[in-house]
């Protein structure tokens, strides 16, 4: 789709050496340009949201309608998983956990990380590729491989893991589907690490001739900050892994206790094993993780605001300290995770005093993105609704995780549908809506072609009116004391039963969300051959990736380019046009 | 295309891409041993008992290899001091002891695990010897690695350093740092999980 | 014609001479200390002791490891910056588990 590969053809860039035209595995599978590499992922990460999204429309199903058959497709999913159409609750857990673990590992981050990451960051610091451009293409050889694995998980004996993405023990040791949701994490944790030293590297030492630290432009130093929360996060839930596999295949204990009894059974063990331990090392990476979740949203929507109000963005410096300072923050909240496993009271006021000061960054970022919006000539395009959309929905999302970081707030909402609620706000309203955009905003300079605007602010208003259909009820059902992961939706609860209703109501949401991304997906393979053509900067931006051709070229510039200013000179009094593009003498 | 800053430093950071590559990296490798040595301190504490390292352990065995592992490091840095001093010969000799002695290291480790799996002492059989078994074999996993990218360097790799010879010592060094700090995690390993 | 020759700046003949008289002192004493850390061992003292000061032997030991064959000593600020950061989140992670853990009123070790 993209032809951003080696052109033997093009005039002679400055340090370039002739290249011998590749042939297509070595073009578009095994490449170490890392816009194939961004495409890659991109592409895969799409895909791989959109089956999560499937797993979760057969979940609502039941939710909304619990212990009916699936009319038409109920008979697909086999007599085992869905005897007479009727969903099994395994079965249920199943689509659960994976929903869950590839929505977030093989969705979310690898298309904000892997995909715009990969994509845009060394084009925007002027860079010709990576720092190291073949370990960009093992790190998404590692990701495929993670996927495919999760993939094929469903297809083992005891199907895919069912003990929530959060792979709480003992449970999930004695259950089916662990093993392969255990070794698929392992390579996914080493796709992101290799990534990580990548990001980092290229960022500190390729960047531009006079594009110092605080002229980056705001997404740079969101996927900076990911990437070290990243290289240093994922590394526990890496050992976590290899001790659950211990305890799951070489019959250790590191997270069984003794005395255990399983079905009846008394499980032989040598006991000794702590169940808080898995939790402590899976939340250390976790947290940090919902970080790396939004922080490249939060840059994909800075570039984007800043682009569609032709001004500065509002408090650049508070935003890259904010940003710093979040990430350092989040490796020290995570037992907000945990406040209800019998910690003390010294300890869990610990974590819910660091869990109040890292809403400030939080605070301080999206403050200075609405302030941005103050006196500005805004364009309405798709990527800015997106844009706009994700302000309050993030706000949403941020505010209703304050009363979970509050220890006693947190102990009748804790595992409810509130916190479902919660963070899917932040994550689907909020990440999924930035990255829409992003995929909107860029789509002309991977492929030198337009998206169709009418198809994508029809994407834009269904979505938006359905993620609220869908996840504003949970905060009533939350509240209501209904608990999350229940294969009836609370239905055998008496204290549910004024609230069951609106099972129905976010399913019926879900559904017709669907509905709404079909303009997208014909809109994204329509637009490759049919856009609008568009030069280097369609949407006259500021940052240097607009310098370079649409789709660029194997090295990207003809000439390294060198910033002269600021990311964001929009209408600067006395210049020639409404913006003065950073590498522009 | 060539990416700049592989062999010669960039002015402002003074580093190459590939220094600050495998510092990166040998950080992750903090956290991730940090792990297993927070997952000891969590199991050890909460445990009725726990057995001293020298009452299951081969403490002689053990210190033979953690003076061929340290020994390991010394002519590792000396192999890459050889390259610095153009004398490709002596980096022949010191990178083929580094990798040598991993070796020993290895077999050593051998001896220990089998003699362990014959007394029918598993790593299912109590916390000590779980433990025991994951950080020595996650360490040992790692010498294995050093020692094969020592071997690439030694064998197919060395041809570098006739087209590129700056770049080839300083691939050298960043494996050599990686190796240091296999022995690192060892020195720490040796009285954590020996002697106390 | 080329000379096969590595380059580093600030690695002359001497410099790099001065190194290997530094690397040669350092085996010695973590030679030294590798002993003295298995002989204090055979004394069995209590066992809080016992960790205090096998853990001080082996952070010098791993200081000098760290300083002077990884030339951490003289290495840029960069890379300081890194190793501080993961310092930090080393000490989080192998201590605040623990500290929840026995701050928790049922699990009084």
């Amino acid at each position: 789709m993209s032809n951003s590969a080696v052109d033997a053809h093009k005039p002679h860039v400055a340090h370039e050496v002739h290249h011998e035209e590749l042939g297509f595995l070595r073009k578009y599978v095994f490449s170490t340009d890392h816009k194939v590499i961004g495409i890659q992922y991109a592409v895969t990460g799409l895909l791989f949201l959109f089956f999560g999204f499937s797993l979760m429309m057969l979940m609502r199903w039941q939710l909304a309608y619990p212990g009916a058959a699936l009319p038409l497709i109920g008979g697909l999913f086999g007599e085992t998983r869905m005897p007479g159409g009727v969903m099994n609750p395994d079965f249920y857990n199943e689509l659960g956990a994976m929903h869950g673990t590839i929505m977030v590992f093989l969705g979310v981050v690898p298309l904000a990380v892997g995909g715009f990451g990969n994509f845009v960051l060394p084009l925007q610091i002027g860079a010709q590729d990576m720092a190291f451009p073949r370990l960009n293409m093992a790190s998404y050889q590692f990701f495929f491989l993670g996927g495919v694995i999760m993939l094929a998980s469903f297809f083992l004996p005891g199907g895919a893991a069912q003990s929530g993405w959060t792979s709480y023990v003992p449970l999930a040791i004695i259950n089916p589907g662990q093993t392969a949701w255990l070794v698929g994490m392992v390579f996914l944790i080493t796709s992101s690490l290799l990534g990580a030293v990548n990001f980092i590297t290229t960022t500190i030492q390729l960047r531009a001739k006079g594009l110092t630290f605080m002229r980056f432009p705001f997404f740079v130093w969101a996927q900076f900050v990911t990437a070290f929360l990243l290289l240093l996060a994922f590394p526990p839930l890496e050992a976590a892994a290899i001790l659950q596999l211990m305890d799951r295949l070489a019959g250790t204990s590191f997270f069984m206790p003794a005395g255990l009894v399983v079905s009846g059974q008394i499980v032989h063990n040598a006991g000794g094993g702590n169940p808080l331990l898995w939790q402590h090392l899976f939340w250390f990476l976790a947290h940090p993780e919902v970080y790396v979740l939004i922080l490249p949203a939060m840059g994909i929507v800075a570039e984007i605001v800043a682009n569609n109000t032709r001004k500065p963005l509002w408090g650049y410096r508070s935003m890259v300290y904010s940003v710093v300072f979040l990430g350092f923050m989040s490796f020290i909240v995570w037992a907000h995770h945990m406040f209800m496993t019998g910690m003390g009271t010294t300890m869990a006021a610990f974590f819910q005093t660091t869990t109040m000061i890292i809403s400030i960054p939080s605070v301080v970022i999206l403050t200075a993105l609405v302030l941005s919006l103050w006196g500005a000539s805004i364009r309405l395009n798709t990527p800015m609704l997106f844009a706009l959309a994700f302000l309050p929905m993030f706000g949403i999302g941020g505010l209703t995780g304050l009363p979970l970081a509050f220890n006693i707030a947190d102990i009748p909402l804790h595992d409810t549908y509130y916190v479902i609620g919660h963070f899917h706000y932040v994550v689907a309203p909020g990440t999924i809506f930035a990255l829409f955009a992003g995929v909107y905003y860029w789509y002309p300079k991977a492929t030198g072609r337009r998206m169709n605007e009418t198809l994508g602010k029809i994407h834009f208003l269904g979505s938006f009116i359905c993620m609220n259909v869908v996840f504003m009820p949970m905060f009533l059902v939350g509240l209501a004391g209904v608990s999350r992961r229940l294969y009836d939706g609370g239905a055998t609860y008496a204290f549910a039963a004024p609230v069951l209703h609106w099972n129905a109501v976010s399913s019926w949401g879900a559904w017709i969300m669907a509905l709404f991304q079909i303009p997208f997906i014909i809109n994204f393979f329509w637009s490759i051959k049919k856009g609008e053509k568009v030069g280097d900067n369609p949407w006259d931006a500021t940052t240097i990736e607009w310098a370079a051709p649409s789709p660029p070229p194997h090295g990207n510039f003809a000439v390294a380019p060198e910033a002269y200013r600021g990311p964001y000179e929009y209408s600067v009094p006395g210049a020639a046009k409404d913006f003065v593009p950073q590498h522009e003498a | 295309m060539d990416i700049p800053y592989t062999v010669e430093v960039r002015r402002d950071t003074g580093l190459t891409n590939g220094k600050i590559g495998i510092w990166l990296f040998l950080a992750s490798e903090v956290m991730l041993f940090g792990a297993l040595f927070a997952s000891y301190i969590l199991i050890r504490t909460g445990a009725a008992d726990w057995p001293r390292g020298d009452t299951i352990l081969n403490v002689p065995l053990a210190t033979f290899n953690t003076i061929v592992l340290i020994t390991s490091s010394v002519t590792m840095v000396m192999a890459w001091a050889s390259l610095m001093r153009n004398q490709f010969g002596k980096f022949r000799l010191y990178m083929g002891s580094t990798v040598l002695l991993g070796g020993v290291f290895l077999v050593v480790k051998y001896f220990e695990y089998s003699h362990k799996f014959h007394e029918g002492l598993l790593p299912s059989s109590n916390n000590f010897l779980a433990i025991y078994f994951t950080l020595t074999g996650l360490h040992m996993l790692h010498v294995i690695g050093g020692m094969t990218v020592n071997a690439y360097f030694l064998g197919p790799g060395a041809k570098q350093w006739k087209t590129n010879p700056t770049w080839f010592a300083n691939r050298v060094e960043h494996s050599g740092l990686f190796w240091h700090f296999v022995d690192l995690v060892w020195i720490f390993l040796f009285p954590t999980l020996y002697l106390l | 014609m080329s000379e096969h020759a590595a380059s580093a700046p600030g690695h002359d003949a001497a410099d790099i001479d001065r190194h290997v008289k530094v690397y040669i002192t350092v085996f010695v004493t973590l030679m030294v200390l590798t002993i003295v850390t298995v002989a204090i061992s055979r004394f069995h003292l209590p066992v809080p002791m016992a960790i205090a000061v096998a853990m001080l032997v082996a952070t010098i030991k791993g200081s000098l490891v760290a300083c002077y064959f990884m030339h951490l000593i003289s290495e840029k600020k960069l890379i300081y910056a890194v190793l501080g950061l993961t310092v930090a989140f080393f000490i989080a992670l192998l201590f605040l588990p623990i500290l929840t853990v026995h701050n928790g009123y049922w699990m009084r070790g």
